[in-house]
């Protein structure tokens, strides 16, 4: 492994983490983001019935 | 008149997040994206790769994203119904048409795939995968065992004498997926992916804890070691050896890979995340619910797929070995792994592990290609959801029965992936980057995709989709075809099967179109349309 290797390895995998959680993190600290965006799976939609 | 069937959402943020994800996250993540990294100028390849991503990949998908919202307003799920509303004019519902054909078109062999993925799990996890005791021919059996399993040296080897064990899996993932589709979005789909892809991360998490903890091979423990299998992705090289790692950089066919992984990898122009986001509300946010399927897609990508399969491949097997056994996205997957795993301690175990997060990674895409037909069938003739799915499953079983009886040297799979898997989504792609850009516009769309965003869109984006996307598209698609295109093409005129798998595509493809006028009929004058009221609790 080179150091241009490590270089080009670790900020990679830096860069692509770092986005992740911080996306992560934005989507379950923003107020409603956590809620249920609606109930549909206690809405029935009545057409996978005969 | 736009469609007036029960409305269907997503449950909650993380499920939509996860869902896109998945339908994102695939075999290519861990098996296409190493290969082609190290072939293409290693840790190099990775500034043409970013690049990419800011300047085709995220603007694309915010841009799909946007669209899919855009068009649930008015009702509409699918992709003809979808960019009809944003076109305002019936050329666009036929050219939504594309939507449809690709991910049927694609699941027909990609269900086959993901069969294979669980009989190689399967096999691992009872302890039935053996290349011998021989190390010296663990390649040569590995190839046998993949041949036999798929049948690739004779036409029918599948269904000769019975149904073969891998026609066997394909049943099981095939009803699977369906019974999962049936469901709904909700309480199918989004259930499905929240526990699939923690699970997937999990088995791939293990995966590479081993492979970095590898000892060196005793064979040559100074080379054969991870550093060094690192180094073989990770370091970036010329293809010349003798010049500077940064002439890779000028090499066209470099950013041309690099591009088509991006592109291929985030499921861009697949008419998968349009019908995906279809199921939003009006003001739910895109912009980050994009970015963060977007990057969880990198992660599974970059961060596992690009440090698990090719150190682990090289400590075992060392360059040449690898290159024998096979660094495309079949041979890494089914060829050399099993020969490192042949080779590992406890390497059935983790052969099952590895195995069954691929499976995982098929099915979670695999499930996306269908919603969009089904979504379709259910608003543009009316069909009920048990019709939709069960319409779906005849049709997507023909041309599967044909993939799997047509499999000798797996041409028909391979037209199938060429033709559609391939050329199609780049015309869909610019197809959906012309019309919202420069047909619905693209400060229209600006604002579509602003509306209930939870982090800011640079104002540069605007530039970038309406002249930088499209223009890169463009070329990068002008270049494929001058690569790919002839070879493909001579095939198509030597008859056989390539050309059965071509006019199969045709006759799907004209059957929907049909069917987009049938449905357009219902729908209406694209140019009248008006959008639903907002519904109880909307933002």
């Amino acid at each position: 492994m080179t150091a241009a290797g490590w270089v080009f390895m670790l900020s990679s995998v830096a860069f692509v983490t770092g986005l992740v959680i911080f996306c992560f993190y934005r989507v379950l600290t923003i107020p409603n983001a956590a809620e249920h965006l609606r109930g549909p799976l206690n809405i029935d939609p009545g057409d996978r019935d005969d | 008149m736009t469609p007036q069937r029960p409305r269907e959402y997503w449950g909650t943020r993380i499920g939509v997040i996860l869902a896109v994800a998945g339908s994102a996250v695939g075999l290519g993540n861990f098996l296409r994206f190493p290969g082609n990294a190290a072939q293409n100028g290693g840790g190099a390849f990775m500034v043409p790769y970013f690049i990419s991503l800011l300047l085709l990949g995220i603007p694309l998908c915010w841009a799909e994203w946007a669209m899919g919202r855009y068009g649930s307003r008015f009702g509409y799920n699918s992709a003809p119904g979808i960019l009809g509303a944003l076109g305002r004019h019936r050329f666009w519902r036929y050219a939504g048409t594309l939507g449809v054909l690709i991910p049927v078109v694609i699941y027909m062999y990609y269900v086959l795939i993901e069969a294979w993925c669980l009989g190689y799990a399967w096999h691992y996890l009872v302890g039935k995968f053996s290349l011998g005791d021989d190390p010296a021919q663990y390649v040569t059996k590995s190839k046998e065992f993949f041949s036999e399993f798929v049948g690739d040296a004779q036409d029918g080897m599948m269904v000769r004498g019975g149904l073969q064990i891998s026609v066997v899996f394909w049943l099981i993932v095939f009803a699977l997926n369906f019974a999962i589709v049936y469901r709904g979005v909700a309480r199918g789909i989004e259930r499905f992916c929240t526990y699939a892809m923690p699970l997937m991360g999990a088995c791939a998490l293990i995966v590479l804890l081993r492979v970095l903890t590898l000892p060196p091979n005793p064979a040559d423990p100074q080379t054969l070691n991870v550093l060094n299998g690192l180094g073989y992705m990770w370091n970036p090289h010329a293809a010349d050896a003798g010049q500077p790692w940064w002439t890779t950089l000028k090499d066209p066919g470099v950013w041309l890979a690099a591009a088509g992984q991006i592109f291929f990898s985030l499921s861009v122009g697949f008419g998968i995340i349009i019908n995906y986001a279809s199921y939003l509300r009006r003001r739910d946010d895109v912009v980050l619910s994009g970015l963060t399927a977007a990057s969880t897609n990198e992660f599974f990508e970059v961060c596992l797929g690009g440090l698990i399969t090719i150190p682990a491949a090289f400590v075992f097997l060392g360059v040449v070995g690898m290159q024998q056994a096979g660094l495309s996205t079949f041979g890494l997957g089914f060829n050399t792994l099993p020969v490192v795993f042949a080779h590992m301690p406890a390497g059935n175990l983790f052969g099952f592990l590895w195995f069954f997060m691929l499976f995982l990674a098929a099915i979670t895409s695999s499930l996306s290609m269908l919603q969009p037909a089904v979504a379709f069938f259910e608003e543009g003739l009316g069909l009920s959801r048990r019709a939709a799915v069960t319409f779906l499953g005849l049709l997507t079983a023909l041309g599967s029965g044909f993939v799997i009886y047509f499999s000798k040297g797996l041409v028909a799979l391979d037209t199938f992936d060429f033709w559609v898997g391939t050329a199609l989504i780049f015309v869909m792609a610019m197809l959906q980057a012309i019309l919202f850009a420069w047909v619905f516009g693209v400060e229209r769309g600006y604002r579509e995709l602003c509306a209930g965003a939870q982090m800011r869109v640079p104002r540069i984006w605007r530039f970038v989709i309406k002249f930088v996307s499209p223009t890169y598209l463009v070329v990068i698609f002008a270049l494929w075809c001058f690569h790919k295109l002839p070879d493909y093409v001579e095939q198509l005129g030597q008859g056989g099967v390539a050309l059965m798998g071509v006019l199969f595509i045709a006759t799907v493809l004209t059957f929907l179109l049909i069917l987009t006028h049938v449905a357009g009929q219902r729908w209406g004058d694209p140019a009248r349309l008006t959008a639903l009221p907002e519904e109880e609790g909307g933002a």
